[in-house]
């Protein structure tokens, strides 16, 4: 399927690939965007990959906005296998208890042991499809079809930071004291952000894997 | 470095914030009104991308502790001399305060104002800007006994201001361009939107304003698999009413946007308060280019013939120029 270009305003191009939550799908967005990097085109600001689209920022006044378009829609044509490598995560996690206190819910919604749901959990290698909602907040997936539930009714007003959470098809995790609607499973310590390596302030970007590891 | 003696509403330093880190999940931040932000720089001779500090409704009383000059953008404040004496400084002008004087800022005009402080506000650089994003632990919204560090400016020369005041097209609708999810909204709820008038809510900060108005209507579903947004992003989720993302909104969302406020009409966007009525006007990207074009030149027009303060007749200049006169003279 081919790539489309949308409009963000006059500061912005999203090139579209589809509509699906697609590891396939992803892996051209990341394809796109190394692509697009390579051509350093004057005024970019961001480039934002998501599940399925590849965003530019750019400063209007200092962009070709007609050489940026045709830029994407060629980028959109990169094969996936040239992107570059992705780095692999471990993230050390303790489940349960008052880390995880969503574990028993979720084991005795979906009819499985709480052993069950951690195993699972560690035994997949989980693509980061984008950084969003906050600094650092990975949406990583799949996660198999039985794991799959609804966001809480009912949103905690405040979420500890490192905590492991799931909702659909996703996992994540919380740099930072929020609101959030996922289940909490668990919680990790290793910091998910940190503004003082402003090369890659994020632990994990879009296109690496993650791997929990049970502790 | 001034401290902070009383700040009524909360206020933020702000730059012209943080690209680059998008793709992290970092919102841009930096001010809502860069317009201004930039005016007021220039009036204190800082470049245009200088730390100030934004304050909403109402600004802070400060005491400066080494020799400051400042300036405000859509606010004025009484000077506290160290003779006792007070004086008034309007807004777009500078002014000079010795240590140990102290500024008292007033009431903000229109939502948003600026202090520039001539070297900016020195607070750190996060991932390189000073713009406050509390929400991330970078920067600290303004606080009753902070500190706010000053850069090195120059304090020489005379002081400026722009005269007339500069006035602000408030009440023209919001020019916006189709947003990416026009498709998802029926042909009615596009013309609703682009003819009808919403009220500004009372959720509203520097994330994003939510509106009350008639319901617009998605062909299916709003909820979309997440997808990059933008300053000036309009989001409608499952109830039909929108949302406007603002400086700080988050980088993805999941809703369908049905338009996109034009950068030229950000500055504006970010003086409505709840309560604000909103008419949109829709634009091609030509026209949003032209319009951005036209207000950068008027920007640099009106730093290219900033004028001398307090030469002629300051005092009744300054306050025409706040249009404090009853509304009779009209800066134009």
């Amino acid at each position: 399927m081919s790539a489309r270009l949308l409009e963000l305003g006059d500061t912005a191009l999203t090139l579209e690939f589809g509509t699906a939550i697609d590891p396939a799908l992803n892996a051209r967005v990341m394809a796109a965007r190394d692509a697009l990097v390579a051509r350093h085109i004057a005024g970019i600001r961001d480039l934002v990959p998501t599940y399925r689209s590849l965003t530019v920022h750019f400063d209007p006044l200092a962009t070709d906005r007609d050489e940026l378009s045709r830029a994407l829609l060629a980028a959109a044509e990169a094969a996936p296998e040239k992107s570059a490598p992705a780095a692999r995560h471990e993230i050390p996690v303790r489940f349960g208890g008052e880390r995880g206190p969503d574990l028993d819910e979720v084991a005795a919604t979906t009819g499985r042991s709480t052993d069950e749901i951690i195993a699972t959990l560690c035994s997949l290698e989980l693509r980061v499809y984008l950084i969003g909602f906050l600094p650092g907040f990975p949406y990583m997936g799949d996660l198999p079809d039985w794991l799959h539930l609804p966001r809480r009714a009912t949103p905690r007003t405040a979420v500890p930071p490192g905590s492991v959470a799931i909702a659909g098809p996703q996992a994540a995790i919380y740099p930072w004291l929020s609101p959030g609607g996922w289940h909490l499973l668990g919680r990790t310590e290793v910091a998910m952000f940190d503004a003082g390596h402003p090369q890659r302030p994020a632990l994990v970007a879009p296109g690496d894997t993650v791997r929990f590891v049970h502790v | 470095m001034f401290e902070v003696l009383s700040c009524p509403v909360p206020a933020s330093i702000q730059d012209l914030g943080r690209p680059g880190y998008r793709h992290f999940g970092v919102p841009l931040s930096g001010a809502l009104d860069t317009f201004s932000l930039r005016l007021a720089n220039a009036l204190v001779r800082n470049g245009p991308d200088a730390a100030a500090l934004e304050m909403r409704l109402a600004g802070p009383h400060l005491r400066a502790t080494v020799p400051v000059r400042v300036a405000l953008a859509h606010a004025m404040a009484v000077i506290e001399r160290g003779d006792g004496t007070r004086e008034t400084l309007p807004a777009w002008h500078s002014a000079t305060l010795a240590a140990g004087e102290v500024l008292k800022v007033g009431a903000v005009q229109g939502g948003t104002g600026y202090l520039a402080v001539a070297g900016g506000f020195a607070v750190p650089v996060i991932l390189g800007s000073r713009s406050t994003y509390a929400r991330a632990g970078f920067g600290r919204l303004l606080q009753e006994g902070m500190r706010l560090p000053v850069g090195a400016g120059n304090l020489s020369g005379p002081e400026f201001a722009v005269l007339p005041a500069p006035t602000f097209a408030d009440d023209e609708p919001l020019r916006v361009m189709p947003g990416p999810q026009r498709e998802a909204f029926t042909d009615d709820a596009f013309a609703t939107f682009l003819s009808a008038t919403y009220t500004v809510s009372h959720a509203a900060d520097r994330m994003g304003l939510r509106l009350d108005g008639p319901r617009l209507a998605h062909v299916g579903g709003a909820d979309i698999v997440s997808d990059a947004v933008t300053p000036g992003a309009i989001q409608v989720p499952g109830d039909g009413q929108p949302i406007m993302l603002l400086a700080d909104g988050q980088t993805v969302g999941g809703y369908a946007k049905i338009a996109n406020v034009i950068a030229a009409d950000l500055p504006r966007l970010g003086h409505r308060l709840p309560g604000d009525v909103l008419r949109f006007a829709p634009v091609n990207v030509e026209q949003a280019l032209a319009a951005l074009r036209a207000d950068e030149a008027r920007l640099a027009q009106l730093i290219a013939t900033l004028r001398q303060a307090h030469s002629g007749e300051p005092d009744l200049e300054a306050l025409y120029s706040c249009n404090l006169v009853g509304g009779v003279i009209h800066a134009e």
